[in-house]
């Protein structure tokens, strides 16, 4: 009898814990729908921030996370690369792997800050460029560690095939490996991808914001996600609305890109 | 006339090159790391144009000994090789010890003469032709219908080709797993090597596709001469002409294959072959 009331009372604790939790998701989910949807107009995707609109802001954040993603995926996948194929210490392997994750966990406000002091401070004030390298920053540490674990799903008869063929190491690592194991690393470019486009802390003092289109990433850079946080902070009715449209399209792209990097997963082959 | 074209120890040397395409001799090797060797002084001739089983069993070293004839042990540093693996070469009436090569380009050339076939069949994410085409294009060839030339020769002679003349630009990991290895027979057989090591080539398979590659390899021995490590005693008694028996990293026996399963010299052998022990 003692035993059936511990299985009613754990059902229901973790019953009531997951009904909390899901609940305030779609809190969230139907507030941001509902006040995003109203908020939103044709003319909110065809006028700059100057005239209501958030047209330069979507430009703005694409172009620094593309950017990031140009700076960030070759690096990140040849270091993934020299990790898996070409380490022969297993101890600095490790010590890099844990920087990596050590970076991906690091506080996205202190990358930022970090970006300040290096790019922002010593070329006379916010620009786009440094916007795009503090993204890159928070992006690399991702793409390594997917390269890193997608390469070593690779089978290393694979591998041995390749070379019993008469490849040379690095053919075989570029012709072959990658290609087995090209559909997860883009899937985690992708997700690393949705991580950063919804990146606020390291664009805050990097390239901060800006008002009118503009593609001189030499200045103050449109920034979506700095925009919400500065018209949310707006006290008239507009701004809010504003950011409400601006939050509900951002979330928007992000979901989208999530399903992309979830179904090229299951679609692998 | 020459005296020395008819020495002894040259007429000695000529026959045996004409036997052996490769020559094992007093191999002892070290895994990386490793703080004892896992192959003890093994010498083993490698038969031109016949078929040699490598049989034993788990952890004998049989693997082991393949793998060092193709130096694929190599992909992994800090091994040791002692002794000498003799190669011969085609051009040249002197074998040449392969444990000597130390440049990429040269294993790279080694490995092209002498082909490997793995335990799991190892299709490269390509298209089927693609497959056949990589190791000659890794070799240099560029001729796009000398290329295609070879891979059709190479897939009609791995016994494959009607299974897949209609989906060459097909991707090959849709094929099934038997057809995969006859595949990656055929991508081994298109660089037309001086020998095949086969590294336990039907142990995934079952017993049809089994049959298909089996059938396949003593085809084969017309044009290369083979090496096969197997689990399986049936296969080595049905395929080979030759038996090399391993224990724990030594080579106990190895004579023709009819003698070796009927009447072994050693006591060791009998056991195994009679499945008292392994």
């Amino acid at each position: 009898m003692n035993r059936l009331m511990l299985n009613r009372l754990i059902l229901l604790l973790s019953t009531a814990s997951a009904v909390i939790g899901i609940g305030f998701l779609l809190w969230i989910l139907t507030t941001l729908v509902f006040k995003g949807i109203s908020s939103t107009h044709l003319s909110t995707f065809t006028h700059d921030l100057v005239n209501g609109g958030i047209r330069n802001l979507i430009v703005g954040q694409f172009t620094m996370a593309l950017l990031a993603t140009l700076i960030a995926v070759p690096l990140g996948v040849m270091a993934g690369i020299y990790l898996r194929e070409y380490s022969q210490s297993p101890k600095l392997a490790a010590t890099l792997r844990n920087l990596s994750d050590v970076m991906m966990s690091a506080p996205s406000i202190v990358i930022g800050v970090f970006v300040y002091a290096l790019f922002v401070d010593p070329f006379g004030g916010y620009n786009g460029w440094a916007g795009s390298i503090a993204l890159a920053i928070m992006m690399v540490p991702i793409i390594i560690g997917t390269t890193d674990n997608m390469l070593a799903l690779v089978p290393k008869e694979l591998r041995e095939a390749g070379i019993a063929l008469g490849g040379s190491k690095h053919k075989i690592i570029l012709q072959i490996v990658l290609r087995a194991a090209k559909v997860g690393i883009t899937t985690g470019i992708l997700l690393s991808f949705a991580r950063i486009i919804g990146e606020t802390a390291p664009l805050l003092f990097t390239s901060a914001n800006n008002q009118f289109f503009t593609m001189d990433m030499s200045g103050q850079f449109p920034s979506l996600t700095v925009s919400i946080y500065n018209l949310a902070t707006y006290p008239d009715a507009a701004s809010q609305d504003l950011a409400w449209a601006a939050s509900f399209i951002l979330t928007v792209i992000v979901l989208i890109i999530n399903l992309g990097g979830r179904y090229l997963t299951r679609h692998k082959h | 006339m020459s005296t020395e074209a008819l020495s002894p120890s040259n007429v000695m040397e000529a026959e045996t090159k004409q036997k052996d395409v490769m020559r094992v001799e007093n191999l002892t090797y070290t895994y990386p790391g490793a703080p004892k060797p896992s192959l003890h002084g093994i010498n083993l001739p490698i038969r031109r144009n016949k078929i040699t089983a490598l049989i034993g069993p788990s952890g004998c070293g049989k693997s082991t000994l393949l793998r060092a004839m193709n130096r694929i042990h190599d992909l992994y540093p800090g091994n040791r090789y002692e002794g000498r693996i003799l190669l011969s070469n085609p051009e040249e009436t002197a074998m040449e010890d392969i444990l000597e090569l130390k440049k990429e380009n040269d294993l790279i050339r080694l490995r092209q003469r002498v082909g490997m076939i793995f335990q799991k069949p190892t299709p490269f994410p390509m298209t089927i032709f693609e497959n056949v085409a990589y190791g000659l294009k890794l070799s240099g060839m560029k001729n796009k219908s000398d290329i295609e030339e070879r891979v059709v020769a190479a897939l009609q002679g791995s016994a494959i080709w009607n299974e897949t003349k209609d989906r060459l630009n097909d991707s090959a990991m849709g094929l099934s797993g038997g057809q995969q290895q006859r595949l990656c027979i055929a991508r081994a057989v298109a660089l037309k090597p001086e020998v095949l090591l086969f590294d336990e080539p039907t142990s995934a398979l079952d017993p049809i596709s089994t049959g298909a590659i089996e059938e396949l390899i003593s085809e084969l021995k017309k044009e290369v001469s083979i090496a096969i490590v197997t689990h399986n005693m049936q296969q080595a008694s049905r395929l080979s002409d030759y038996t090399a028996f391993m224990y724990i990293g030594d080579l106990i026996e190895y004579n023709k294959t009819s003698k070796i399963f009927l009447n072994p010299d050693q006591k060791l052998t009998e056991d195994y072959i009679t499945g008292r022990f392994g």
